[in-house]
């Protein structure tokens, strides 16, 4: 029988709630097939849960605990996460208490050798990077999910075995009240780094796992700092090793630092020992104010990913699907990428409007940012903590002249979670104009935001299906790409027109987005008839300098994996 | 102080290069080998004034 723990988990800013436990269909003898199961109500299985719901598609969550994060854990969120947790609804929320940044800073012997800082975009409703707590950004996530009628959460359910993974899925679980199966036709695996799901089928990762130990803590301090990131290098009180810092919101101050060679975890985490560290860091930095801590954990670098994120009825996402570097914010920031590529592929599958090219797709779209974010953070672990002799000589010259020589201060460039672009999917149209079109987004790139006035965005006005922009100076599309649009409307595929334009009305059929100030042609390369075609992702999957209605059909078959 | 300037990504590609050479020679020969390519880029650079600001400016922050 399992049994959740249902102490409230201890904290100094944060109340726990203890979610309960209820009995669902399968305990009462019936036995329906879900079209979609995600295990794991972790950041990127309640988003997906939301994304889903936005197809129409009913969704079953399960959560083994009965309670959000234990500690703040994801604490920095990317734009690009913020647009896509706009999507499924939660970014408003956040971003009444998250805290803004764009600003890293590198500091070696007291000195800052490097600082980097974000440029400014007038055009993005959100910073580079924002600060919340994984509590909170859980704990409104289950929020919306709780409210929502199509989304089944069950907390205190455990996944114990997967007796089946063909036509359909069954997954058996324990919970409070005894075991049961539950029969999908989709899974969604979304448990983790220690995933139970990737452990039953025998699925192996590639890569590499790094010697590194880190600690993370969270104080409660008074600290008079904005709130950027402070790297520190080779301090007197850690030799050889960083030490990260962060600002959270509610005066709690991330501490991330590496563990002398030879200890264990438990050694580090010792009370009196931890309490030192955080006090030798605090001295280092001229910090006398009280403090208490909150939470402490250690973890171990990775990079490394399955081969395939599909495998028959199950799909993997998240650290689930790639255990990644820490250096550079890439746990929660790759995971909600991983899913909401994944989610609108799912529910064309579910829905028939999705050729199997499309599911092919997600796995060759992911897997390949999961190299490139592996590749890129390695330089950044090969400069954080040095593998081998070599590597600690040349970080450590590279140290020693930064403080005498700029062109070494590069190095200290701070490589963090982008938005990946799918250059090279199979979903992408290369019939396009890409290649003429010497200004402007390239096919595979994630669209673009763009400011039209206080609190009005491109991106506010999209939502779960492909978009057509059409950029028009007086408002008009051409009558055949609205008949289009009832067509594809008419076999399902969810696809919308937007007549973006300076005019103050569109054409009828068309959703009419005011750009008074043309704000969108410097950004989009494009101010007369040109067009891009958006998936319901939000990434540019065909763009025309003029469009017409057999090119876009071209481009919609492609683009839906027929 | 001589204004020197490389492209980052090339730094980059030389720093990995230069790091596992170092590993390759071994902790013993790590002194050796790192001379021995001082003299090399003297040759190349072959400018004494050049070499010898460069020879004053690595002892410093030591």
């Amino acid at each position: 029988m399992h049994s959740p723990d249902i102490t409230p988990r201890k904290s100094l800013y944060y109340d726990y709630k203890i979610y309960p436990f209820t009995i669902p269909p399968e305990l009462k003898g019936e036995s329906p097939v879900h079209p979609v199961v995600i295990v794991g109500a972790g950041p990127v299985g309640l988003a997906m849960a939301l994304d889903m719901a936005r197809y129409d598609i009913p969704v079953v969550l399960l959560e083994a605990a009965v309670q959000v994060s234990e500690g703040s854990r994801a604490i920095v969120f990317t734009y690009r996460s913020m647009e896509i947790l706009q999507q499924v609804g939660v970014a408003d929320r956040m971003m009444e208490s998250a805290l803004p940044w764009r600003a890293g800073n590198s500091i070696y012997r007291g000195q800052r050798v490097f600082r980097m800082e974000a440029p400014a975009n007038d055009n993005s409703r959100y910073a580079p990077m924002n600060n919340l707590q994984q509590q909170y950004m859980e704990e409104y996530l289950v929020d919306l999910v709780e409210q929502h009628p199509l989304i089944d959460l069950r907390w205190g359910t455990k996944v114990i075995d997967i007796p089946r993974n063909d036509e359909i899925a069954v997954i058996q679980v324990d919970t409070p009240e005894g075991e049961y199966e539950l029969q999908a036709q989709w899974v969604v695996a979304a448990d983790g780094a220690h995933s139970k799901v990737r452990n039953l089928t025998g699925l192996r990762m590639d890569g590499d796992s790094f010697e590194g130990h880190f600690v993370i803590a969270d104080i409660k301090i008074d600290i008079d700092l904005p709130t950027e990131r402070l790297a520190f290098f080779d301090p007197d009180w850690n030799p050889g090793n960083t030490v990260l810092m962060h600002r959270e919101p509610g005066n709690i101050w991330r501490i991330d630092y590496q563990l002398p060679k030879g200890e264990t975890p438990e050694q580090a985490l010792e009370p009196e020992l931890l309490n030192s560290r955080i006090q030798a860091q605090l001295d280092m930095i001229g910090v006398t104010s009280e403090w208490d801590l909150d939470w402490s954990s250690v973890y171990s670098a990775r990079a490394m990913t399955l081969q395939n994120y599909i495998h028959n009825r199950i799909a993997f996402a998240g650290d689930a699907a790639h255990m990644l570097p820490i250096f550079g914010v890439r746990g929660a920031n790759t995971g909600w990428q991983d899913g909401h590529n994944l989610i609108w592929k799912l529910a064309a599958n579910i829905k028939g409007w999705g050729g199997k090219a499309l599911l092919d797709s997600y796995s060759q779209e992911r897997v390949t940012s999961a190299w490139e974010i592996i590749d890129e953070a390695s330089k950044s672990t090969r400069f954080m903590t040095p593998p081998t002799e070599g590597y600690s000589l040349l970080r450590n010259a590279t140290l020693s002249l930064s403080l005498s020589q700029s062109f070494v201060r590069p190095l200290y460039h701070w490589r963090t979670s982008r938005p990946h672009n799918y250059l090279t999917s199979a979903l992408n149209s290369f019939a396009d104009e890409n290649n003429s079109s010497e200004n402007g987004l390239i096919t595979g790139y994630p669209a673009s935001n763009i400011k039209f006035s206080n609190q009005n965005y491109l991106l506010d006005h999209l939502g779960a299906a492909f978009y057509l922009f059409c950029f028009t100076p007086h408002g008009q599309v051409a009558d055949d790409l609205i008949e289009l649009k009832q067509e594809l409307q008419a076999k399902g595929v969810p696809f919308e027109i937007l007549a973006i334009t300076p005019a103050a009305k569109s054409t009828p059929g068309t959703t009419h987005i005011h750009d008074p100030e043309n704000n969108s042609a410097e950004v989009y390369g494009t101010s007369d008839f040109g067009a891009y075609l958006v998936r319901p992702d939000q990434h540019i999957c065909a763009r025309w300098q003029q469009v017409d209605a057999d090119q876009l059909k071209q481009a919609i078959s492609i683009a839906t994996g027929q | 102080m001589t204004n020197r300037n490389i492209a980052v990504t090339e730094l980059e590609l030389i720093y990995d290069s230069l790091a596992e050479a170092i590993d390759q020679a071994g902790v013993e020969k790590r002194a050796l080998y790192l001379t021995k390519l001082a003299l090399i880029l003297s040759a190349e650079v072959n400018n004494k004034g050049t070499v010898l600001q460069a020879i004053e400016d690595a002892a410093l922050d030591l």
